[in-house]
């Protein structure tokens, strides 16, 4: 709490942002990531649109992983249906942009509906086994469809079109995204002001306390899957308007795993933290690509072994992120700006 | 007629050794899940590191196979208690989310330092059994599945002495279940589970040298680790029993349903079959066969 702020209504102490500093801030900031498609470079503005899909699906998952406490290992599935979805709409049914990526959104929360329903039953482990056998039978049915997905080859997305105006290029796509982006977090930081996420973390905090006070775990419980996939059926969307191309490969258990680590490097239970992680797992390993561009000539064999090297810092940041700091770069944040509060007298 | 009972005979038999490798596996899993409620999503590399071990000794080093074998459960051994050591015990107390997520990374981890050491193409074991096919009650089955099967066999049941008769197996089997009463009995719980891990480790590189022995040794090897998923629930999570029936019963059924099924879906249905089975299962019996049943109190 910063010195000399002193709430006499609730109103005020209820506030997102809470001091005309922290306005301010966020203000100044705001206004920078608007102006900066008209500085960078096309490859980071790819890097910020894929930070912005990724946002909105972590999104998701950390409302039911980390609010809800129903652990998913599933939750590229959804993300898969989400794009697919969408895909068939505007493909197949030829529906415009602006009605194909909410029914991509709700063709998602009727199978994480529909994921949801063990939850009732089972919990903790088993749950978590049962959203990966989810993410399977996704995978499955996305290669082997073929009529429908047309298998491993893909499919083809048109750029979104509304109302005339076509996206159909890094910077366009920035605002569209950054616009999607800034409605999750919203929604999302809002979501836990108010009665139904205060019910989600009852929910989490223990199940059976939660129902004995009167909170109903069958509603919230698929009330949060449902909210969970909508966020990923989103982003799934979004990123087959984005990339116009959506294959099998990139919606596997690895999405999956790494929707996870993103959620609890930023750290469970936190919008914000989300954010950061979401930056830091997106930006490690485009640096690494970088870094191996650089080293090509000292090191031939760098490239061929890039994945592997990848997959390596990404298993261990996880790891020392869990090992070190398990609650996640918003508990570090959070350490940072107590220090400053009050410096150079932090006694 | 005898056609089709032929065909369904030798999917069983193929099953049957699918089957006992997946039970080799799932006992390391069921093992380590009893002793430390930890959920292992790092089996399948274990079993991946196992084979890559024994077949560097064997193929680089011209070891004869049965020494190479042995050495490659020690090393298996001291891994399973280096990982548990520098890994799992900081992590006692912490979420059951947080430890998943250890054990994912765990296996990213091994994945990439096996790619980055062995690289990805599939590396193949000098023959140790023949893969001629013999004539054996009818129906013709490599003699290497015959082996594996029997050798599965002899793990599983060495293993289930261990359980019964051995001061450490009958103290593993206490500390999985109740802790407390366990420590009371003066028996020291960090050395179980370090123990559990090791043990956990062998068991599944033994599945690992089989499996290589038949397939070949490539980073598929690893997807076994979450094919013990669906044979841990039919069988019950806490139950080793349970675990080895039910591994049985998956293996089989993969085969059935890919022999069967395949034709008509167009093709890897054995990969996705045990995880539907896995759905219903859960829908049904979350406890599984075996399971005890959890009751919940405030």
């Amino acid at each position: 709490m910063p010195c000399g702020l002193f709430h006499t209504r609730y109103r005020t102490d209820e506030r997102i942002f809470k001091t005309v500093w922290v306005r301010s801030w966020v203000a100044a900031l705001g206004f920078a990531v608007l102006l900066l498609p008209l500085f960078v470079s096309s490859y980071i503005l790819y890097v910020c649109n894929t930070i912005f899909i990724f946002i909105i699906g972590a999104i998701g998952l950390n409302i039911l992983t980390g609010f809800t406490g129903q652990i998913s290992i599933g939750h590229g599935a959804f993300v898969a249906i989400g794009a697919y979805s969408s895909a068939i709409m505007t493909t197949k049914l030829s529906l415009p942009f602006w009605l194909a990526l909410p029914g991509g959104g709700l063709c998602s929360v009727l199978i994480g509906i529909f994921v949801g329903l063990p939850s009732l039953r089972v919990k903790g482990l088993y749950l978590a086994i049962a959203t990966l056998a989810a993410q399977f039978i996704t995978d499955y049915t996305v290669v082997h469809w073929e009529s429908m997905t047309n298998g491993i080859t893909g499919m083809y997305l048109p750029s979104p079109q509304f109302f005339g105006f076509i996206f159909d290029n890094d910077s366009k796509f920035y605002y569209l995204l950054l616009f999607f982006a800034i409605a999750a977090v919203m929604t999302g930081r809002n979501l836990f002001r108010t009665k139904i996420g205060r019910a989600l973390i009852a929910v989490r905090d223990r199940d059976i306390a939660a129902n004995l006070i009167g909170i109903s775990l069958f509603k919230y419980k698929l009330l949060a899957f449902s909210l969970s996939s909508f966020y990923a059926g989103i982003a799934g969307s979004l990123w087959g308007f984005y990339t116009n191309i959506i294959t099998p490969e990139h919606f596997t258990i690895v999405l999956s795993i790494d929707y996870l680590a993103m959620v609890i490097i930023g750290g469970l239970g936190s919008i914000l933290g989300t954010v950061f992680g979401v930056i830091f797992m997106t930006i490690l390993p485009e640096l690494l690509t970088t870094a191996s561009i650089l080293l090509k000539d000292t090191f031939g064999q760098i490239t061929t072994l890039l994945s592997a090297i990848k997959g390596l810092i990404f298993a261990l940041a996880i790891i020392l992120f869990l090992l070190f700091e398990p609650d996640g770069l918003a508990e570090i944040w959070r350490r940072v700006k107590a220090y400053w509060k009050l410096w150079p007298f932090s006694y | 007629m005898t056609d089709n009972i032929t065909f369904l005979l030798q999917l069983i038999v193929t099953g049957l050794v699918l089957g006992s490798v997946y039970a080799l596996v799932a006992l390391g899993f069921v093992l380590i899940y009893k002793s430390t409620s930890v959920l292992n999503f790092a089996q399948g590399e274990l079993l991946m590191f196992g084979a890559y071990i024994c077949f560097v000794q064997t193929v680089q080093f011209h070891i004869p196979f049965i020494w190479s074998f042995l050495v490659t459960l020690i090393f298996s051994f001291i891994l399973g208690l280096l990982m548990e050591r520098a890994l799992l015990r900081p992590m006692l107390g912490e979420s059951i989310i947080s430890v998943i997520m250890v054990t994912i990374a765990l296996s990213t981890l091994m994945r990439s330092l096996i790619q980055i050491v062995w690289g990805t193409q599939t590396k193949v074991f000098p023959p140790v059994f023949s893969q001629e096919p013999i004539y054996f009650l009818g129906l013709f089955v490599a003699e290497v599945h015959l082996y594996s099967l029997a050798f599965a066999m002899i793990c599983v049941a060495l293993f289930g002495l261990f359980f019964k008769f051995s001061s450490a197996g009958l103290a593993m089997r206490v500390t999985a279940f109740n802790q407390q009463v366990a420590q009371t009995m003066g028996i020291n719980i960090k050395r179980i589970f370090a123990l559990a891990w090791a043990i956990s480790a062998v068991v599944s590189s033994i599945g690992g040298i089989i499996l290589g022995n038949i397939n070949g040794i490539n980073n598929a090897l690893a997807i076994m680790g979450l094919k013990v998923f669906p044979c841990v629930i039919l069988g019950g999570l806490d139950s080793i029993f349970g675990a080895i029936v039910g591994s049985i019963i998956i293996g089989i059924l993969e085969n059935i349903a890919g022999g069967y099924l395949d034709p008509i879906l167009g093709g890897g249905v054995k990969e996705v079959a045990p995880f539907v089975l896995l759905v219903i299962i859960l829908m049904i019996r979350p406890y599984g066969l075996f399971g005890k049943k959890l009751v919940e109190r405030l």
